[in-house]
C-alpha cells in the first residue's frame, strides 16, 4: 500500500482536501481534525484492509514530524492509534524505524486491533525477540496469523519452541491452540 | 427487550456483569467520568482514566456486543482540589473524541464557589463543541441543588433539550419537567430510586424526556435495575413500545444530540472476537 493508492481511494472527499489545507497553514489545528476524521470520512472499507477514515488519517500524517505523529499516538483514541499503527510503514519521517516506541506500546495493550496492527509490515524494525513474544502474544489472543506480516519468513526455531510450549500446555489444560498456529508449527517440526 | 443504561460505571464493573447485561437486553452503555472511591492528586491520573473510557473499556464491552460511549467532565468533587484544575484544559481534546458524546458529569456536590465556576465553564465547553451536557445533582440538600442546577444551566444559554439533569428523585422531578430539560432516575438497590417508586413517577409525569439508569459504579448498585424498572413498567400496565421509549429511544435521542452516537455492528469486532479478555486475559 503506498499513500497515493489511499488518496486516489478518497478522490472527491472535500473535507479531506480542506482538512489537509487547514493543517497546512496552521498545524495546531491538526489534532483536532485528525480526531474527528473517523466520523467526517466514515468507516466503510475503501481499499482491501483500510477504512475511509483509516486512509484519510494516514494522509494527514503525510509531513508531518515524528514528534507530532508520536503525539496523536499518544493523544489518540483506540480507533486513532490503530490508524497510526497502519500508517508507519507508508510515511517517509518513519522509514528507518523510529515509529518503534508506538509499537512497543501498542504491544503492551490487551486490545487485539491494537495487538494485531503493531506486527503488520512495520513490524520489520523490532528486534527478533520481541516480535516473537508479538506473534506468541497474537496466537495466546487468538487472533489469526496472517495479521502478522512476514510470518512464514520471519519464524525461526526460537517461535518454533514457544509455540510447542504453548501447544503443550494448552493440551495439558484440555485445550486446543488455533488452526494457524498449529499450521505453523507443523511446518517447523516437520 | 433492548435497553440502553445511559448512565453507568463500567470500568468499576467486572465481565461477568457484562455478560449478565448483555444475557437481560442490554445493547448499549453511556459511561460518565465521575470521581472513584479514591479522590486523584493530579490532572494525569484523570487522562489516564479518559483514555480508558475511550479506549479499553469500549474494547471490553464489545467483547459482549455491547456498544459503548462515554461523557468526559471534571467533576464537582474533585473540582474542589486545587491541584486538579488542570484537567479542563485537558478537556478539549477528549470533547472531540468519536466516542464522547457528553459533557459529564457535571454540576454541585457540596455546592461550593469553585464548583460553580467550574460547573459554568464545563457547560461552556458543551455549547462551545455542540454536545449535551450531563448533569449530576448533590445527594444532600438535593431540592436546593436542584433548583441552582436549572439556574447555572438556565444562565449559560445552553438548550435544555441538551441537558440531563440526574439522580432525580419525587421531590425534584417537577422543577426539572417544567424546565425543559431531560430527566435522569438511578435506579438503585436501597437509596435513590427504586423500581416500583420509579413506575409511580412515571404514571404522574408521563414519559416524555424520561431516563432511566443503573448508576452502577463502585459502590453497593446493581446495573440489571434497568431491567427489574422495564419488568416493573410492563407489571404495572405499560406496554413494550411504553418500555422501549423510556429504556431504549430516549436515551438514544439524547445522545444523538451529540452527532456522535454510533449503535452500529463493527467488522472488527466481528473479525476478533474470542479476544484475551473472553479467554481469560494475557
Amino acid at each position: 500500500m503506498k499513500l497515493d493508492e489511499l488518496r486516489a481511494a478518497l478522490a472527491g472527499h472535500e473535507w479531506l482536501a480542506e482538512a489537509e489545507v487547514r493543517v497546512k497553514a496552521d498545524p495546531a489545528a491538526l489534532p483536532s481534525l485528525f480526531a474527528r476524521a473517523d466520523r467526517k470520512l466514515g468507516r466503510d472499507e475503501v481499499v482491501p484492509g483500510w477504512t475511509a477514515g483509516q486512509a484519510g488519517r494516514a494522509l494527514l500524517l503525510k509531513d508531518q514530524d515524528q514528534e507530532q505523529i508520536r503525539q496523536l499516538y499518544d493523544h489518540g483514541d483506540a480507533a486513532e492509534k490503530l490508524a497510526i499503527l497502519k500508517a508507519l510503514p507508508l510515511l517517509d519521517t518513519e522509514r528507518e524505524g523510529a515509529g518503534v516506541p508506538l509499537l512497543l506500546d501498542a504491544l503492551r495493550t490487551n486490545d487485539t486491533r491494537l495487538v494485531a496492527a503493531a506486527l503488520g509490515p512495520y513490524a520489520e524494525h523490532l528486534d527478533a525477540a520481541t516480535w516473537r513474544q508479538g506473534v506468541i502474544k497474537v496466537v495466546f489472543m487468538g487472533v489469526p496469523l496472517a495479521a502478522v506480516a512476514d510470518l512464514d519468513e520471519r519464524a525461526d526455531a526460537e517461535l518454533a519452541t514457544m509455540l510447542r510450549s504453548l501447544a503443550d500446555e494448552r493440551a495439558a489444560a484440555g485445550r486446543d491452540m488455533s488452526a494457524d498456529a498449529i499450521a505453523l508449527l507443523n511446518r517447523w517440526e516437520a | 427487550m433492548r435497553i440502553f443504561d445511559p448512565h453507568i460505571h463500567m470500568t468499576s464493573r467486572t465481565t461477568d456483569d457484562y455478560a449478565a447485561m448483555a444475557a437481560h437486553g442490554v445493547k448499549a452503555v453511556v459511561e460518565p467520568a465521575f470521581w472513584l472511591g479514591q479522590p486523584r492528586t493530579n490532572p494525569g491520573s484523570f487522562a489516564d482514566y479518559f483514555d480508558s473510557l475511550i479506549g479499553w473499556e469500549p474494547f471490553r464491552a464489545a467483547q459482549y456486543g455491547i456498544k459503548h460511549h462515554a461523557t468526559i467532565a471534571l467533576n464537582p468533587k474533585e473540582a474542589n482540589d486545587p491541584r486538579c484544575r488542570g484537567v479542563l484544559d485537558l478537556m478539549p481534546r477528549y470533547l472531540d473524541k468519536d466516542g464522547v458524546v457528553a459533557v459529564g458529569e457535571i454540576g454541585y456536590d457540596a455546592m461550593t464557589p469553585v464548583e460553580d465556576e467550574v460547573f459554568a465553564a464545563q457547560l461552556a465547553m458543551a455549547v462551545e463543541f455542540e454536545l449535551p451536557a450531563l448533569v449530576h445533582t448533590p445527594h444532600r440538600d438535593k431540592a436546593a441543588g436542584t433548583k441552582r442546577t436549572l439556574d447555572v444551566v438556565k444562565e449559560s444559554g445552553i438548550e435544555p433539550g441538551h441537558v440531563l439533569v440526574d439522580h432525580l428523585n419525587e421531590v425534584t422531578v417537577g422543577i426539572v419537567k417544567d424546565s425543559g430539560c431531560w430527566m435522569g432516575f438511578s435506579i438503585y438497590p436501597d437509596t435513590k430510586m427504586s423500581p416500583p417508586r420509579m413506575v409511580d413517577i412515571l404514571k404522574e409525569h408521563g414519559l416524555e424526556r424520561m431516563l432511566v439508569n443503573s448508576a452502577a459504579d463502585w459502590g453497593k448498585s446493581d446495573p440489571l435495575l434497568t431491567v427489574a424498572t422495564a419488568e416493573a413498567m410492563l407489571a404495572a400496565g405499560f406496554t413494550t413500545d411504553d418500555v422501549d421509549l423510556v429504556l431504549w429511544q430516549n436515551p438514544v435521542a439524547f445522545y444523538a444530540q451529540s452527532g456522535k452516537l454510533d449503535l452500529a455492528e463493527s467488522a472488527t469486532e466481528a473479525t476478533f472476537e474470542g479476544s484475551s479478555i473472553l479467554r481469560g486475559g494475557s
